[in-house]
């Protein structure tokens, strides 16, 4: 084991020194070192499952490492839980936040404070008016949060930290869940914050931004340190390589394509939500040709969930709403008849409800498989059954021991994989994806937008709902965005910019308005 | 200080989930072995009263498989129930309403001979179970309402219904005003299998419904919805399948399976309606489904095993004056250590050993108090 002088140790704010976590059957994070300067702004990159959350964790005391040490401004210490490391001088933003929506944002700031300091609750109010202007991010105390947008919550999360005395932020993939607009706006905050000695950890595996904010980059493979460099001097490939090794290929262009007829016709479709913070679908209109991919971008809980159980025949639509594929109306048919109509669905959820997680494969292909021959007079055909998820795992290249693991012993990326192969084979003639490569590896990723090109080719209606909206750019040929349950202009591809999905995605549709905008401001 | 904990495993052990019950069975024998002592019985002839005794000669082989048949019956359909997340604790109202329904019928073709006659108050009996299981049923799909709670409540209000038709509208009008029926004419009467023993037909019906929802289960479609729907819910309703239709199905199953326990028990053994037709079976059933891991196989030995707890405490209540309330005693014993032995499918138990500086330090210690 590496020793370091206590000199050497003095010089950074926090240093790791081998770093081992072991979950069952997985080493998550494997002899880490790391270390952490003031003021400097470090990516910690990686794909799904390299153990960048385990690390993070660790550093924010919610989860023990089996062995190392931790040295905090020069002394070893033991980070024994969340509110210690609060103490230190560490806060950290989760991926998924956690905010009461029911509460205001004073009343969530109080919560996760010291009983003392949140005595005053009108000093604390001033104080978050304060610093959230000073950095950029205003906020309203008085506001519930329930009434923010995704963006806003964020803004919350991160004003939490900077109220106490921060010394090293830490962001859990934080982008994911913003417009590229408000990226912007992140990234002049955090920058504001390092040049004031803020320490920053920024989770991702989205290369350009990493580029564009962080002045040193680690990337972890596998529970190891399989490399590092300085983003702004390094090639997007070359790093791509460091986070997935060389014999995977990183990126790939696609022509884009004019569709042929209308095919799947959505008309005027509305859903109510009893829901309270589900959002309504309002008067969705949209058509997707023969043989071309239509992208939805959009943040999350835009209306994606609802739009996709309406689309699949999970949720029953309000009155006015058709589905017609190609002339038959569809709205008032369940899942079954519309499979039967050939219709496949990606969902958004792999595990529970793309796929059974305690059934083998072979059961998880028949689930929505059952089309396929395997099935006669209502008595299960096992030979076809076991060919047909033999033929998804060697076509798509599942990783498993064979047919009979359990769904939920597969990794993401490995069940991802599974189930687009699941529905590509049923050789639909509509098929509806949510988020395809969501948490999937940047080689798989590849291989499923292969895969759903040559289905578009063949003549497929493709309906692709993201968030990443560079996926979108790289594979749909038509592209809008939904906001608040409503839906943006739809634009062919070459003819848009990220800038203008971008304003969709936070609501301005029409060029007028964002004319208007700029006037004002 | 080391301490015991639970760790989760990552995977669930198959060897465990198929020990567990057998585990089970020895903690309920050890536990029972301390308690006969405790009573002043000597452990090794009280299990061997309870557990050997009533199956020492083939009468009681065959008296303990009769004993099993209503039982295997009620927990197939139970399996069914419990597989598709449904909680269906009514096996004994539906077993009760078979008794009732077919014993119905066949006072009303008493004078009747034929051959059709026992089938015809067989399959009576089946639909009376499955009318019973219909109305949770009904009221689960329309109304949203808890089945756990319906069918408990049903079971007693089944319970009165044939309390009150044994005592007054079925009464036997020659029997001395006692509660109970006409006695079913020969017709109507379960055959026997095993000449001088009481090992009838019924019992063939039990394994018959053994194989039947071995095949639902592994062999059809429907099984296989089933089974989707009990693991998951959301991926049953993203693959198409109908909630309510299968909800349906595997309660009605339930209900004819239960009420063929009921009219085989009247048609069978008993030979009229009398009002403890069943001293619990469709409560047993229950622990037999999960004590059988919910598959038609385990079911018939967790059924045997069962049926042999019933026998055995009639038996050791008759030798050694033991309270009968030693049958309900062990199958709550055995039920608990089940559970409790399921724990380990999930969790392994581990030695903490999360402060090694203590120990090392301690350890240290040891020899210098000993200089």
């Amino acid at each position: 084991m590496a020793t370091h002088t206590s000199e050497d140790v003095n010089e950074y704010r926090l240093v790791l020194e081998g770093i081992t976590k072991q979950y069952p059957g997985c080493l998550a994070n494997d002899h880490i070192d790391f270390k952490v300067k003031a003021g400097t702004i470090y990516a910690v990159l990686g794909e799904n499952g390299a153990g960048k959350s385990t690390l993070m964790k660790i550093i924010y005391g919610v989860v023990k490492p089996d062995s190392g040490r931790i040295f905090w401004e020069g002394k070893e210490t033991v980070i024994t839980e969340p509110v210690h490391a609060r103490n230190l001088g560490i806060g950290m933003v989760f991926q998924h936040f956690s905010l009461f929506e029911t509460l205001t944002v004073l009343e969530n700031i109080a919560l996760g404070m010291n009983k003392d300091d949140a005595k005053d609750l009108d000093a604390l109010a001033k104080k978050i008016v304060e610093v959230s202007n000073r950095y950029g991010m205003a906020l309203e105390p008085d506001r519930p949060v329930h009434t923010l947008s995704t963006g806003e919550r964020q803004r919350v999360e991160i004003v939490r930290c900077l109220i106490q005395d921060i010394k090293l932020l830490i962001l859990d993939e934080p982008t994911s869940v913003l417009t590229p607009q408000e990226v912007d706006t992140l990234f002049t905050t955090l920058h504001q914050l390092a040049a004031e000695g803020t320490s920053i950890m920024f989770i991702s595996h989205k290369l350009k931004e990493v580029q564009a904010l962080c002045d040193f980059a680690t990337v972890l493979r596998a529970g190891r340190v399989s490399g590092s460099c300085r983003p702004k001097e390094e090639s997007i490939t070359n790093m791509a390589k460091l986070m997935v090794g060389d014999e995977t290929p990183v990126s790939h262009d696609y022509q884009k394509v004019v569709g042929g007829d209308d095919f799947l016709r959505v008309v005027d479709v509305c859903l109510s939500t009893d829901n309270p913070f589900g959002v309504i679908l309002k008067n969705i209109d949209f058509t997707v040709k023969q043989g071309e991919i239509l992208g939805i971008a959009g943040v999350a809980g835009n209306g994606q969930s609802e739009l996709l159980a309406a689309l699949s025949g999970e949720s029953i639509l309000d009155e006015s709403g058709k589905i017609l594929f190609p002339e038959t109306d569809l709205s008032e048919q369940g899942p079954h008849i519309r499979r039967e109509a050939g219709m496949a669905f990606v969902p958004e959820d792999r595990l529970g409800q793309g796929a059974v997680p305690d059934m083998s494969l072979s059961d998880n292909g028949l689930l929505t498989g059952f089309f396929q021959g395997m099935v006669k007079k209502g008595l299960l055909l096992p030979k076809p059954i076991r060919a047909f998820t033999r033929n998804i795992i060697k076509k798509y290249n599942v990783k498993c021991i064979d047919g009979n693991c359990m769904a939920k012993s597969l990794s993401g990326g490995n069940l991802q994989k599974f189930i687009i192969g699941r529905e590509i084979l049923q050789q639909p003639r509509c098929l509806i994806a949510a988020h395809p490569t969501w948490g999937v590896d940047i080689g798989a990723a590849i291989s499923i937008h292969k895969a759903l090109i040559t289905l578009r080719d063949r003549g497929t209606a493709i309906l692709i709902i993201s968030e990443d909206i560079d996926e979108l750019f790289t594979i749909s040929d038509r592209m809008c965005a939904l906001f608040h349950g409503q839906l943006s202009p739809i634009k062919p591809t070459a003819d848009t910019t990220i800038e203008e999905v971008g304003r969709w995605m936070a609501g301005v549709f029409s060029d007028e308005e964002h004319h208007q905008v700029e006037t004002l401001s | 200080m080391m301490k015991l904990k639970l760790e989760v495993r990552g995977y669930d052990s198959t060897i465990i989930s198929y020990l567990s019950p057998v585990l089970a069975g020895l903690l309920t024998i050890l536990c029972g072995s301390i308690l006969f002592y405790a009573l002043g019985k000597s452990p090794t002839q009280t299990l061997y009263t309870f557990f050997i005794l009533p199956i020492s000669d083939l009468y009681g082989v065959t008296e303990l498989f009769v004993k099993a048949a209503p039982i295997i019956l009620c927990a197939t359909g139970l399996t069914i129930c419990y597989r598709a997340n449904i909680w269906n604790i009514g096996a004994e109202g539906q077993l009760l309403m078979g008794g009732l329904i077919g014993s119905w019928v066949a006072l009303n073709l008493l004078e009747v001979e034929g051959s059709w006659v026992l089938p015809v108050v067989i399959i009576a009996g089946m639909l009376g179970g499955t009318a019973w299981a219909a109305i949770p049923a009904l009221l689960r799909t329309r109304f949203h309402t808890n089945e756990i709670l319906t069918t408990i409540m049903l079971n007693y209000i089944s319970l009165n219904i044939l309390l009150f038709a044994v005592h007054g509208p079925l009464k036997d009008p020659g029997g001395y005003n006692f509660p109970e029926s006409a006695l079913f004419s020969s017709s109507e009467t379960m055959p026997v299998l095993v000449e001088g023993t009481r090992l009838h037909f019924g019992v063939l019906l039990a394994v018959l419904a053994v194989a039947i929802t071995w095949v639902l289960l592994s062999k059809t479609f429907i099984g296989f919805q089933i089974q989707v729907l009990g693991k998951d819910a959301r991926s049953a309703h993203f693959a198409g399948f109908k909630e309510s239709k299968l909800i349906w199905i595997a309660l009605l199953f339930s209900g004819a399976t239960s009420g063929l326990a009921g009219v085989s028990e009247v048609t069978g053994p008993i030979g009229q309606l009398i009002p403890t037709i069943s001293p619990g079976y469709g409560y047993a059933a229950i622990i037999v489904a999960f004590l059988g891991r919910l598959h038609p196989v385990g079911i018939f030995f967790a059924g045997l095993l069962m049926a042999l707890l019933y026998l055995g405490g009639e038996m050791v209540q008759i030798e050694l004056g033991l309270p009968l309330a030693m049958t309900g005693l062990f199958q709550g014993m055995l039920l608990l250590f089940l559970l409790a032995c399921d724990v380990l499918i999930r969790y392994r138990i581990v030695l903490d050993r999360t402060k090694p500086q203590e120990t090392i330090a301690t350890t240290n210690l040891n020899p210098a108090s000993g200089e």
